[in-house]
């Protein structure tokens, strides 16, 4: 894997996204902040309704408002803020430059198109292409995401696809106008561990090849130990720790991460002992959190930790925590 | 599972078609082999995980064991006693025996009844108690689940995710049944919650010696809480072992391939990985010979043409492949 120390494409810098609902305020992402470079997978991961998928959404500024609206914060593309570009200037740059592989792949293709229109259309939107030259540019995209027969696929509709097959039309799509910034929301959670190693390649060749940088969004340690460079983790829609990926893995530092960690069934486990469990639940995003919002789950909670909510530090090469009692033990992967 | 534990559940070559009706008059135009001769057992105190890739049938072997269909063919055996031809009234008994948690702990609760409801729903079913002892047996359940109390009168909306999975957990327990079929039952629930009810699970099994037949896909989970493990592909089972002997020595081209293709969580583990190319085929046209033979990159002639037998190749360890690896 290699490490990578570019200039950074995307910051996005304290985000705050909230959603005013008729039983209150959903501080669904609550001063997040990450970036990432050229050719780097930045993996984000954390519990469901942790505010990954909101962050991502943000970042493409498609939150629906009203409920949604970004209260604050900015998002930096190339150092210009996305959130002062016009609802014309983001068209252009969704699905161009910035292009983003949906949780659901099942529900974000058009039914009633075929699959050749659907890409095609992403190519008329962005490129001067000719019918020849668009038709030229999709069965190539079909090709490079191991779509067999093509020529006869291009003119077939999602639901004559497998799920696995839908997925990687996503990707084409996703991937037609070689965008800079891949924001691949859970792109494998629907599908089998056989054709989950498919994609995963796939995202890596792209890598590779354009130099693109990935927001790899997952709930499996696993598919983060494997594709990404970086790791933030995220509990109630903040940012709790963030480190290189081998630092994560060997040296978690926020209790939480060591929970997930601990608490996670592995291939490599030797006798199936016992998991770890992290007991209760994650909390409501409904009530404001005074303090650390994992103190109620947490076995290292002092006093503080209820009063004061725990400050971002950086504890050397790059690993950020904020915990006010950070684990220092080395965990043997 | 030592030899002398007693069988509890046995399945010959089990079979179920799905008919695919076409047009107006719904005439059946092909069939849907979603299970095709699978044969095993279950022991009592063990659990057997059975994975494979979606659509290969697992839930559909399930669903038949449940009774909650007819197998097209083949034959089921409730600790010796055939039971795949009894009626309806006649398979009562072995209904409150073999009970089910399923994956969406939301869509298979009824949101309009109250939890204790739920959890007794089996109870009123099947036995005769009080309503004294009923709600007694359900403060117990509770218990036993990690539930509080004052929970018992909350409708499920109010539960998160691993809680309403304790209660359907609750409820296949409540009428001590002796095999619980869990289709996926964790895999909807995020990793901290997973791990405490896989725990839990764990526990009952030590506590009652309850069967589990254990179907899911996540190969950690099922190899975590698994005593013997069958991998089914299309319709069959190609491979049946003990959960150690399955992983140290995967004789099956498929088996390998899946196991490969787990992602460790390591960021230092250099895999071996095997890409199998395309898709699992459609279970309507199914591939001659082998059903793998398109996807595996040991095929020869002779896997087009003859489907192998699952043959014993070790004691205890079932293997369907001309060319068997590790042996
Ligand atoms: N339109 C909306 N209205 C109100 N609340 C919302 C809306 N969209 C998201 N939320 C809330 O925001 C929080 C974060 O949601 P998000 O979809 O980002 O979670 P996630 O981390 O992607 O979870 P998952 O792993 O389940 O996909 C959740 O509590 C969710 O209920
Ligand atoms: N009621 C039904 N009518 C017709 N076909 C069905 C029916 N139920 C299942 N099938 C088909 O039978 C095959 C096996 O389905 P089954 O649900 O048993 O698979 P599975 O292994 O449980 O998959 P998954 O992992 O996705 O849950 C699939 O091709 C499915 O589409
Ligand atoms: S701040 Fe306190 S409660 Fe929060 S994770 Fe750290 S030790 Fe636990
Ligand atoms: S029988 Fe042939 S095609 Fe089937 S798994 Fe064995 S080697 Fe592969
Ligand atoms: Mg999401
Ligand atoms: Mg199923």
């Amino acid at each position: 894997m290699s490490q990578t120390t570019g200039k950074p494409i995307l910051e996005v810098n304290d985000l705050r996204t909230y959603f005013y609902t008729r039983d209150g305020v959903v501080r669904s992402v609550d001063g997040v902040s990450f970036s990432v470079s050229e050719g780097e997978t930045l993996a984000i991961v954390g519990e469901s309704g942790c505010g990954k998928s909101v962050t991502s959404l943000s970042i493409l500024r498609l939150i629906a408002s009203p409920p949604g609206k970004i209260v604050s914060g900015s998002i930096r593309f190339h150092g210009e803020d996305l959130l002062g570009f016009s609802d014309e200037q983001m068209r252009d740059i969704r699905g161009d430059k910035i292009s983003m592989i949906f949780q659901e792949p099942m529900t974000s293709l058009n039914p009633v198109l075929t699959i050749g229109r659907q890409i095609g259309e992403v190519l008329e939107l962005h490129r001067q292409y000719t019918k020849e030259e668009v038709r030229r540019r999709i069965l190539e995209l079909l090709k490079m995401v191991n779509i067999p027969e093509p020529e006869s696929r291009i003119d077939e509709y999602p639901h004559q696809l497998s799920g696995g097959m839908r997925q990687r039309i996503m990707i084409a799509m996703a991937l037609a106008c070689d965008p800079e910034i891949l924001i691949a929301d859970e792109p494998t959670t629907a599908l089998d561990v056989t054709i989950q190693a498919q994609i995963l390649n796939l995202m890596r060749e792209l890598r590779d090849r354009t130099r693109a940088a990935i927001i790899l969004i997952t709930h499996d340690l696993g598919v983060v130990a494997e594709m990404a460079q970086r790791v933030v983790v995220m509990y109630a829609g903040r940012k709790v720790e963030e480190a290189n990926v081998f630092d994560l893995f060997e040296k978690p530092m926020h209790p939480y991460t060591l929970g997930l960690l601990n608490s996670m069934p592995r291939l490599d486990d030797a006798a199936s002992k016992r998991l770890v469990e992290i007991p209760g639940m994650v909390p409501s995003m409904r009530t404001e959190i005074v303090g650390c919002a994992f103190a109620p789950r947490c076995s290292s909670a002092s006093e503080r930790c209820t009063q004061e909510s725990p400050v971002l530090k950086d504890h050397g090469n790059e690993h950020w925590v904020a915990c006010w009692n950070p684990v220092l033990v080395k965990v043997n992967v | 599972m030592s030899k002398t534990a007693n069988k509890l559940l046995e399945l010959k070559n089990l079979c179920k078609h799905y008919p695919i009706r076409k047009g107006i008059l719904s005439r059946i135009s092909g069939y849907v082999h979603a299970v095709d001769g699978v044969s095993f057992s279950i022991y009592e105190g063990e659990t057997l995980g059975l994975v494979g890739e979606s659509g290969c049938g697992k839930s559909s072997v399930g669903r038949t064991i449940l009774r909650l269909m007819d197998p097209s063919a083949g034959e089921i055996y409730w600790k010796g006693e055939r039971i795949d031809q009894l009626t309806r009234s006649q398979i009562r008994p072995y209904r409150k025996e073999i009970q089910a948690v399923f994956q969406d702990p939301y869509s298979s609760l009824n949101p309009r009844m109250r939890a204790a409801d739920i959890v007794s729903e089996p109870l009123r079913n099947f036995e005769k108690l009080s309503q004294a002892k009923g709600r007694e047996r359900v403060r117990e359940l509770f218990a036993l689940v990690g539930l509080r109390p004052d929970q018992m009168l909350r409708y499920p909306h109010e539960f998160s995710g691993g809680q309403r999975q304790r209660l359907g957990i609750a409820r296949a327990l409540s009428v001590k049944p002796k095999l619980i079929m869990c289709d996926e039952p964790v895999s909807a629930l995020d990793v901290s919650v997973q791990a405490q009810v896989i725990n839990l699970l764990g526990d009952l099994q030590k506590e009652f010696g309850v069967s589990y037949l254990f179907i899911a896909h996540d190969l950690a989970v099922v190899k975590h809480i698994s005593h013997r493990i069958a991998v089914m592909y299309l319709g069959r089972i190609v491979e049946l072992a003990e959960t150690a002997e399955l992983f140290n020595r995967p004789s099956h081209p498929y088996t390998e391939a899946l196991l490969s293709a787990v992602p460790i969580p390591d960021p230092k583990h250099q895999r071996k990985q095997i890409v199998l190319g395309g898709d699992v085929p459609s279970p309507i046209n199914r591939p001659s010979g082998c059903h793998f033979h398109t996807r595996c990159i040991y095929a020869q002639e002779r896997c087009k043409v003859e489907e192998p037998k699952l043959e014993e190749t070790s004691p205890g360890h079932f293997v369907a492949c001309h060319f068997k690896l590790n042996t």
